[in-house]
């Protein structure tokens, strides 16, 4: 082990990560101030005497009352997690799926395939949504959650092939081959003995992609136009500043309780989460 | 033997139920045994969703930017007249450097600081995990909820970095930061780097905590000092999922739009527009769907690139 004097840990270790800690967190700090601070004391000029920009002492919670009682919010916070946890769904089922068929099956095109599904992965969902756009009026798509429930997986299949696929190359294939000859069928050992062993990978990928979907914004704020059928970051952007007038604690309330379930979920499976995103860039 | 319980596929059934008697059970069986066919079976859900909706659209797309379609307008043929308007258009000139401008000094400042992060990160201290964990969350949070506090903090009027820099007497006046086409830019590559660092850090923590510390301890008994350690044991060791991490990051912060949309919706004065953004007001706020396509379709060649770059190192990987 390298021996440091204590001075070194402080200024190459304490202060540094400090410094990252707080530059990390410190927005979400200033969201939660804004969203409980009344509005007398949050429009005070930068150059004010009197302000104490880091706490309040007066906590309110009439942003938050505004949020539900004037907009749609509780909406919005429904459709996103509707639409997360669907779109995780079928993107799952198929991932799982196609990351076993192409680990494990040998077939013409495996590698082609294998190699298309990574460039779609690639594929940024901006160079696409104008034409998608024209796409979903014509299948009558618009305006319906339907929209974000197809068009999600695009980017979530890929990823979810991907790091599955890289699963079940880690499951030896032994285990498969025992379960053969015990006379499971080759459809039957890949549903009984490989896919519960890899619920940890399974998990991995539902995680992250409920986060992703979560996250997206550009196909919801194109294919939707209903303030009751949006989700919540198109909801917060395109409702809630009136004209050219943002009312920053509603907006922050909004922010802030739009991020809760994402950071809940997080919280609970960061273990998993990790493996996802250290899995979404391996090969 | 304890059976794992099957998931939750339909087939399932049809298998783990055996019917000796039933012609169609064992067609469907010996259906299955087929390499060829399970694949295909299995790989069609995928494929059809994936056709429909990004070869599909890709298609279109190409179409669309080669026709002056517009909205409630079907479009006709004009060749590659999009493309020379948009490429003598002076804000989709401006909006072109800005993308290369805030995709090189974004990722430059993630890896530094990821890269910084990570290391620090990698060493052993009471709260790790806590510290770890948190340290993701501006990756998780949305992105868009995330960029309107960071709006709000950079607000002309009541800005607290304003209000924290005037007090510490590093500023008189105040700073313009999203009223000035190149501050409003130089935010948006700060909120970009504030939001991928983490990315980078957790990734590049997994890389750095499969080098056996043997190395380090070895290198040091020589008389290497902390730099020489890092840029000769850990840096070429790293090497391989940097590379793939900055190419990850290139493609996202290359056809970013949520963050500009959100901080400065390209102003003042079409001043901070990236290829993505301003594609959206072309093609979906203006309704000009084909220019707009054309537009977004300049990102193209860039990933291409990027991609290409990718699968050839993945390939090396696999021949290695």
């Amino acid at each position: 082990m390298v021996i440091e004097r204590p001075w070194k840990r402080w200024v190459y270790f304490y202060i540094p990560l400090t410094l990252f800690v707080i530059g990390t967190l410190f927005p979400f700090y200033w969201m939660l101030i804004t969203a409980i601070r009344p509005d007398a004391e949050l429009y005070r000029s930068w150059r004010a005497v009197n302000n104490a920009p880091f706490w309040t002492l007066h906590p309110t919670l009439e942003h938050f009352r505004d949020l539900f009682e004037k907009t749609t919010f509780p909406h919005w916070l429904w459709n996103t997690f509707f639409i997360a946890v669907i779109s995780t769904g079928i993107s799952l089922f198929c991932g799982l799926l196609a990351g076993y068929a192409l680990a494990r099956l040998k077939f013409p095109m495996a590698g082609a395939l294998g190699t298309s599904i990574f460039v779609t992965y690639l594929v940024p969902p901006t160079l696409l949504f104008i034409p998608l756009a024209d796409i979903i009026r014509n299948f009558q798509l618009g305006n319906t959650p339907w929209a974000l429930i197809l068009t999600y997986p695009t980017f979530l299949i890929p990823f979810c092939t991907w790091l599955l696929m890289g699963y079940f190359k880690t499951i030896p294939k032994e285990l498969e081959e025992c379960a053969r000859i015990d006379g499971a069928t080759r459809f039957g050992a890949m549903v009984r003995i490989i896919f519960p062993i890899a619920v940890p990978g399974i998990l991995s990928a539902g995680i992250f992609a409920f986060t992703l979907s979560w996250n997206e914004f550009i196909y919801a704020l194109v294919f939707l136009s209903s303030p009751e059928r949006k989700t919540v970051p198109v909801g917060v952007v395109s409702e809630m500043i009136r004209g050219d007038i943002y009312f920053w604690g509603q907006l922050m309330a909004g922010a802030l309780l739009g991020s809760i379930p994402v950071a809940l979920v997080y919280s609970f499976f960061v273990e998993y989460y990790v493996t996802g995103l250290t899995g979404s860039v391996k090969g | 033997m304890k059976k794992p319980i099957a998931g939750g596929t339909n087939g399932a059934v049809v298998v783990a139920l055996p019917h000796p008697g039933t012609r169609r059970a064992r067609g469907l069986t010996r259906f299955l045994e087929s390499e060829r066919l399970l694949a295909s079976l299995l790989l069609a859900p995928t494929v059809v969703l994936l056709g429909t909706f990004i070869a599909y659209p890709f298609v279109s797309g190409v179409w669309l930017s080669l026709s002056d379609t517009s909205v409630g307008n079907v479009g006709h043929f004009v060749g590659l007249k999009n493309f020379a308007k948009a490429w003598d258009d002076s804000i989709f000139q401006q909006a072109f450097r800005n993308t290369f401008f805030y995709t090189f000094w974004a990722t430059i400042f993630k890896l530094a600081l990821g890269m910084w992060l990570a290391l620090l990160l990698n060493r052993s201290f009471r709260g790790k995990r806590l510290v770890r964990a948190s340290m993701l969350l501006p990756f998780i949070i949305p992105t868009v909820l995330s960029t309107f506090a960071w709006r709000w903090m950079f607000d002309p009027t009541f800005s607290v970095l304003n209000w924290l820099l005037f007090r510490t007497g590093f500023i008189v006046n105040k700073i313009p930061f999203l009223s000035d086409g190149v501050y409003g830019m130089w935010c948006a590559i700060v909120v970009n780097t504030w939001r991928g660092m983490p990315f980078f850090a957790i990734t590049l923590l997994a890389g750095l905590q499969t080098i056996n510390p043997d190395l380090h301890e070895a290198a040091s008994l020589d008389g290497a000092n902390g730099w020489q350690r890092f840029w000769h044991v850990t840096w070429p060791l790293l090497k391989p999922v940097t590379l793939v991490v900055v190419v990850f990051s290139i493609i996202q912060t290359f056809s970013d739009f949520q963050l500009i949309y959100v901080l400065t919706g390209g102003g003042p004065a079409n001043a901070t527009h990236l290829l993505a953004t301003y594609a959206y007001q072309v093609g979906v706020a203006t309704g000009l769907l084909g220019e707009g396509a054309a537009i977004s379709l300049f990102m193209l060649p860039v990933l291409f690139v990027v991609v290409w770059v990718q699968l050839r190192y993945l390939r090396r990987l696999e021949g290695a």
